[in-house]
């Protein structure tokens, strides 16, 4: 009883997870660079809902039409000031470099966060906050379903963006084999600069739909990266929709983990997943290559 | 016209290329021969703008093509189709073809293009649907020219086009080259099967150690000393006892 109910909370916090994963998957697919603040600029994006709704009575769910693009352009200003010039290395060095500068972003917009909006938790509570569709016993709050949904919705965009657009389809081709993209006629920066901002926007929107859902404080970021990461491992790159269903495992796996062993190891499993798929399945349970 | 100038390509402080000039007229099919690490691909991505070269210039139609990035070196139409072919083996048959027709220029007529290369490599059409990688070598060879070609190239440089590929399929790919030719593209094909690239091409140069050692005639290079025994083997001189 206690456990489906926590299976339904498991699966509608897992399609933020995903959603989350999603964003991290394209920056680190495309550019091989390993952005640790992903977390963070999704609690940048939750501030915006928040302080949308809070001064102006804007709607979180509507509020992310403008989330979205401002962190879009949030991402556009990262890539031309830092990551363009990390992307030039090799490889390795990539990696390490981003982690670096993913670092220094972390401190920076959590200390800012803090510093202008305090070290508060927040939420919104809209008037539909405590609505619920009832199925017999259990019950599902109306607004983690719409979020779910929504993330859904996004990704699916997404995903035929990346499968039917011009641009889109340079982003796969630049992630595959960037050579030879450029031998194409595409532009390999800007396909980096686009699927930066993609993913940054991914980020904001998964930041105001955990506001809507759950709420939000300047400490959250590390957290969600964390999951994001996990996620990533879990899914293995490449698949939007593999990023999705790695999320909801990964909520479904906590929420049983809570009614089995007790809330206080929550934090645990998943990192005991990241650690079981490390070993035993290292490209992911949905990654085809490396 | 493109013109190579005297140019010069290191990788760090390793100098692969130390002042090589060569040219290929309008319409001309020339060949580019030589051991292996001569410089010969360093030489085509030179040209195609993956690599800077520290000195020289190269000119297309006139104008400079050096110092560009590689997509303004497409959008004037100079393509090369990479060695070991490089497709995008997650994609599909079709989707490497549109891809090739990324430049603007190129994008207004790709339908009636991807019908030109179906018809050039009716092996394509029939595996439209298939992933790039689950083609065969000859398959894979084919999709790399006919993606090169969705571009429309007036320049087409070709890095081994007939490595690891059965006599059968060489052949086919070499009757495409000679069809590109005759329809007026230029071409410059560097080859380790040196002579079916000099029987191919009337003029070519060989390239040994970062220079250009040797210029002239295909037929005319065939008979010489040096290429015979360099790059035809025993087989070769054999037969012209």
């Amino acid at each position: 009883m206690i456990l489906t109910q926590q299976l339904i909370l498991g699966v509608l916090v897992g399609g933020l997870y995903g959603l989350a994963a999603a964003g991290l998957s394209l920056t680190f697919g495309v550019l091989r660079v390993l952005n640790v603040a992903h977390g963070e600029l999704l609690m940048l994006g939750g501030y915006g809902t928040f302080w949308l709704f809070t001064l102006w009575q804007i709607d979180p769910f509507l509020s992310l039409l403008g989330v979205g693009p401002a962190l879009f352009a949030l991402g556009l200003i990262l890539y031309w000031t830092l990551f363009q010039f990390v992307v030039k290395a090799h490889e390795e060095v990539r990696i390490k470099n981003s982690l670096l500068i993913g670092f220094g972003l972390t401190l920076v917009f959590h200390t800012l966060a803090i510093r202008l909006w305090t070290a508060d938790e927040r939420a919104v509570t809209t008037a539909y906050a405590g609505a619920v569709i009832k199925m017999g016993a259990f019950a599902i709050p109306l607004v983690r379903l719409s979020s779910l949904v929504l993330a859904f919705a996004i990704l699916t965009a997404l995903h035929l963006f990346l499968a039917k657009a011009r641009w889109g389809r340079a982003i796969r081709a630049t992630a595959e084999d960037w050579e030879a993209a450029a031998l194409m006629g595409i532009p390999v920066g800007k396909t980096y600069l686009l699927a930066f901002a993609l993913g940054t926007a991914l980020a904001g929107i998964a930041g105001g739909l955990v506001t809507v859902s759950y709420s939000i404080s300047p400490s959250i970021g590390l957290e969600w990266t964390l999951k994001a990461l996990i996620v990533v491992v879990l899914a293995g790159l490449g698949s939007l929709f593999g990023a999705f269903a790695g999320g909801i495992l990964l909520g479904v796996a906590e929420a049983t983990s809570a009614v089995l062993v007790g809330g206080a190891y929550r934090e645990v499993v998943g990192l005991v997943l990241f650690l079981v798929i490390l070993l035993v399945r290292p490209q992911g349970l949905f990654g085809g290559r490396g | 016209m493109l013109e190579v100038e005297n140019i010069q390509v290191s990788y760090g402080a390793l100098a692969a290329l130390h002042g090589v000039s060569l040219t290929v007229r309008p319409g001309e099919m020339v060949a580019l021969v030589g051991p292996n690490c001569a410089g010969k691909s360093t030489l085509l991505k030179t040209i195609a703008g993956l690599l800077v070269p520290r000195a020289g210039v190269i000119r297309w139609e006139g104008k400079r093509l050096s110092g560009g990035p590689p997509q303004q070196i497409v959008e004037r139409g100079v393509a090369l189709v990479p060695e070991g072919r490089r497709l995008f083996a997650a994609m599909t048959v079709r989707e490497n073809l549109e891809l090739g027709a990324f430049p603007q220029r190129a994008q207004k007529g790709r339908r009636a293009q991807i019908e030109r290369v179906y018809g050039l490599f009716p092996r394509l059409f029939e595996r439209e649907g298939q992933l790039a990688g689950s083609l065969s070598g000859g398959e894979q060879q084919m999709l790399a020219l006919g993606r090169a070609l969705m571009g429309l190239p007036r320049l087409l440089l070709l890095d081994e086009p007939s490595l690891g590929l059965a006599p059968k399929v060489v052949e086919t790919i070499f009757a495409i080259l000679a069809e590109l030719h005759r329809e007026g593209m230029s071409l410059l094909i560097v080859e380790q099967n040196v002579q079916a690239a000099l029987n191919l091409v009337r003029r070519a140069y060989i390239l040994e150690g970062g220079k250009i050692v040797g210029e002239g005639e295909g037929q005319r290079l065939l008979q010489d000393d040096h290429v015979r025994a360099a790059y035809l083997g025993p087989l070769a001189r054999g037969s012209s006892a």
